[in-house]
């Protein structure tokens, strides 16, 4: 079977079930409204000097919308074990990396998508709040426009670093092939790192911890401005991230081929 | 004709049990014999343990002060003075002293306590550029009266004093803090301030006209010599400026700054040998600004003094370099915690999963006791794990910490409060997955509810952007208040400093904090045994 067929099943399998839509649905909310929130709760006061990146602020709500991306990409595999649809898949489709790399390019696809729309959203709720908060143009903060380079790059940057997140934990669920597992390392890749990196007292390790962290260096994409004290440089981390991805489907790729069903 | 009569048949075998407790063995088997539940129990011990050590180490930082050599480690550490209780204070002030023999009492009238704070530059000049003052007082600027056990750094005192913002206040031992007549002070509203010995118990005392006075506090000293020195003082703490740096802590500079105390009517009564007043700095070290002096004419005296009697805090606004708490030696929990929810959901998910469900509700119809035997052995299994997995990463870690870095050091009963209290945490944790897990049945849905709900409302107060007032909400009201029960140090409210969670400083007390968690989890168990009993499985 060849690759179209395999990726219109792919899609069909997405497309008709309730989950995916609504965790997608989930990504778009979710990551809008924590960005609202967080913009809502900061303000810089008339007179004080605000060491602020407002377009990072912004999107911080994809570090808790990528929780939901990470359980869509979970569920596009291990759904398929706990039910044994796994079976007909493989039997319908012997080849295997054929249908990995079907699921990879549909959950993709989907959640490039629904990136869109939530880093847009996060980026507008800005747009509309921040300059009643003291962060105005007058003050040295321009109004978030795509039109800035800078913003381009950190909305872009957060698109694909979802799209990422995905594909990383679409390899350990094929990995695994347990949801709840899953879940538990990809959450615990994504957020350790950063909380552990908070309590190393010693700058080197922790600047080291930030770079190998997925979320930690991949975020660094978001950053507009201070790049200089980045741990690492903004597509150098989404990089990083992109690495972890590609080392979580390939080693998932390999299994699937060695292991039986 | 009668009927024979037929005796219905009765089983020879004993009746079987169905008691709690039979319900609690069948459970206990459940969970010891699937293999990835035991190693997922182990993993959570291992990583916590593990990542508490990682902490432990450090790394090996080092550090160049002047032109000495680079050193590495420990020798980084700040130096502290130990106060009576053996935590590391600051002593610096001015003392105008002389030695009281025995028993007496020291009065005196303040009419004025005024500043000066440096003029902070906060865009990077030249360091090494004159420092410059403004006329301002600090919060917890200090002048009154003071009676200590010599001048030796990090002995022990009792002292009144009139302060910046807070009022008149009688502190002791640098921890111990009691408020007295509020307001500031000044020519037209001063203050009279008495402090008297009798053995080992000082005794202050606050008035506003000199004829009233008010008890504001007493201390015991013990082992205060027949002799101790005592007198006026003034002190002011270190001026900080912080500037906060969003998604990553705060940076922040710091310059002495200075207060001047005007005392006169001094009454004296009791012993008082040497009959004349000296005036000295008390105070050594990195943070000891060493300023100070003092003028006396016609019964009135000018003291001019800066630094603190206090506490050293942790923390953003602590000492820099190589210092931590024992919290710190507990990051790894969150590891732990999160293995340990995928266990203890997937202990009722994996039920629905293979329909195995059906057979335990059939075995067991009572369906809350099935709930409740599975939380009493996923949480003793928890609480167990908890307490191996913390017990092991504090001993140890603090071991391996001793000799790299600063340890704040706490008493053995916080320590226990730590380490148990963070068995707990888990435990309950433990608890709420499982009834997650019979909530939604399905094993991905349940553990992202349960970490969504315990380890990012941590992330989000501690690593994202949002403002301490903000992050301390979120402490106070979703499971992850539970954390407080692993603060190791307390906020002194005598002491200007950023407590915020970031810190490790928690709003709620450490047992507040766990109950929270533990009402999460008794709501979401109420609510999954109601929802078990209503729907079919």
């Amino acid at each position: 079977m060849r690759m179209p067929a395999a990726l219109h099943a792919e899609w069909t399998k997405l497309r008709t079930v309730a989950g995916p839509a609504w965790l997608l649905a989930a990504v778009v909310t979710l990551t809008a409204a924590v960005s609202a929130l967080t913009v809502q709760a900061n303000r810089c006061p008339a007179g004080a000097v605000c060491a602020v990146d407002t377009t990072r602020l912004s999107l911080t709500g994809v570090q808790i919308g990528q929780a939901v991306v990470a359980v869509l990409a979970v569920l596009v595999i291990s759904n398929e074990y706990s039910t044994g649809m796994i079976r007909v898949t493989l039997a319908a489709m012997p080849r295997r990396a054929v249908v990995l790399a079907a699921k990879a390019a549909v959950l993709s696809s989907l959640v490039l998508a629904a990136g869109v729309l939530a880093v847009a959203g996060s980026l507008l709720a800005g747009r509309l709040i921040l300059p009643g908060h003291g962060f105005t143009p007058a003050h040295g903060f321009a109004l978030l426009s795509p039109a800035t380079p800078s913003v381009l790059r950190a909305a872009a940057g957060s698109v694909l670093y979802l799209a990422l997140i995905a594909l990383l934990s679409l390899g350990t669920a094929t990995i695994v092939r347990d949801s709840a597992v899953a879940v538990g390392i990809v959450l615990g890749l994504l957020y350790l790192f950063p909380i552990v990196a908070n309590v190393v007292g010693n700058a080197s390790w922790h600047r080291h911890l930030e770079q190998i962290g997925p979320m930690t260096a991949g975020l660094a994409i978001q950053a507009t401005t201070g790049l200089r004290s980045l741990p690492i440089s903004p597509w150098a981390g989404l990089g990083v991230l992109a690495a972890w991805a590609a080392g979580a489907l390939l080693v998932g790729g390999l299994l699937l081929r060695l292991r039986d069903a | 004709m009668t009927a024979p009569t037929m005796t219905p048949y009765r089983s020879d075998a004993p009746p079987g049990r169905d008691g709690f407790a039979q319900l609690v063995r069948a459970e206990w088997t459940k969970f010891r014999t699937v293999r990835g539940w035991l190693i997922g129990t182990l993993i959570a011990a291992l990583v916590t343990m593990g990542l508490g050590w990682f902490a432990g180490v450090g790394g090996s930082s080092s550090c160049s002060t002047g032109n000495g050599p680079a050193r590495s480690g420990r020798s980084c550490a700040p130096t502290f003075t130990q106060g009576p209780g053996g935590e590391p204070v600051t002593d610096n002030f001015y003392f105008v002293r002389q030695p009281l023999a025995g028993n007496g009492s020291i009065t005196v009238r303040v009419t004025s306590l005024t500043g000066q704070l440096p003029i902070m530059n906060n865009h990077l000049g030249n360091p090494n550029q004159q420092e410059q003052f403004r006329p301002g007082l600090q919060p917890w600027a200090k002048a009154g009266l003071i009676i200590k056990d010599g001048t030796a750094q990090g002995s022990a005192y009792a002292a009144i004093m009139v302060t910046g913002d807070h009022g008149v206040r009688f502190q002791s031992d640098y921890t111990q803090d009691t408020p007295g007549l509020p307001g500031a002070v000044s020519a037209a509203s001063p203050r009279w301030l008495r402090l008297t010995r009798s053995g080992d118990t000082i005794t202050g005392y606050d008035s506003a006209d000199g004829t009233h006075w008010t008890q504001v506090g007493s201390a015991r000293l013990n082992g205060l010599p027949k002799v101790a020195e005592a007198g006026l003082f003034a002190t002011s703490p270190i001026y900080q400026s912080f500037t906060e740096n969003f998604g990553g802590g705060s940076s922040g500079s710091e310059e002495p700054s200075t207060a001047t105390g005007v005392f006169d009517q001094v009454g004296l009564s009791g012993s008082w040998p040497a009959g004349a007043w000296t005036g000295s700095y008390v105070g050594s070290g990195d943070y000891s600004p060493g300023i100070g002096s003092y003028r006396q004419s016609q019964g009135r005296f000018t003291v001019t003094g800066s630094g603190d009697i206090a506490p050293v805090v942790s923390g953003p606004s602590g000492p820099g370099g190589p210092v931590i708490t024992i919290a710190n030696l507990l990051i790894g929990t969150f590891a732990g915690l999160i293995a340990l929810i995928v266990v203890a959901t997937l202990f009722i998910t994996a039920e629905y999963r293979r329909g195995l469900i059906r057979t335990t509700l059939a075995a067991s119809p009572r369906r809350g006791r099935v709930l409740a035997a599975k939380a009493v052995v996923i949480g003793s299994a928890s609480f167990v794990t908890g307490l191996v997995a913390a017990a092991g990463a504090v001993a140890v870690g603090e071991q391996i910490a001793r000799s790299r870095q600063f340890i704040f050091p706490v008493s053995w009963a916080t320590e226990l409060r730590i380490v148990v209290g963070t068995a707990a945490l888990i435990a309950v944790v433990a608890v709420l997955a499982l009834a997650a897990g019979a909530m939604v049945r399905r094993s991905a849905a349940g553990v992202t509810l349960v970490i969504a709900i315990v380890v990012l409302p941590y992330f989000l107060a501690i690593i994202a952007a949002l403002p301490d007032s903000v992050a301390d909400w979120i402490v106070r009201l979703t499971p992850a208040a539970a954390f407080a029960v692993q603060q190791a140090v307390p906020a002194y409210p005598q002491v200007e400093a950023i407590y915020s969670p970031a810190g490790g400083y928690y709003p709620l007390p450490p047992w507040a904090g766990l109950l929270v968690l533990c009402g999460w989890a008794a709501l979401a168990l109420t609510a999954a045994i109601w929802l078990l009993r209503r729907r079919d499985a």
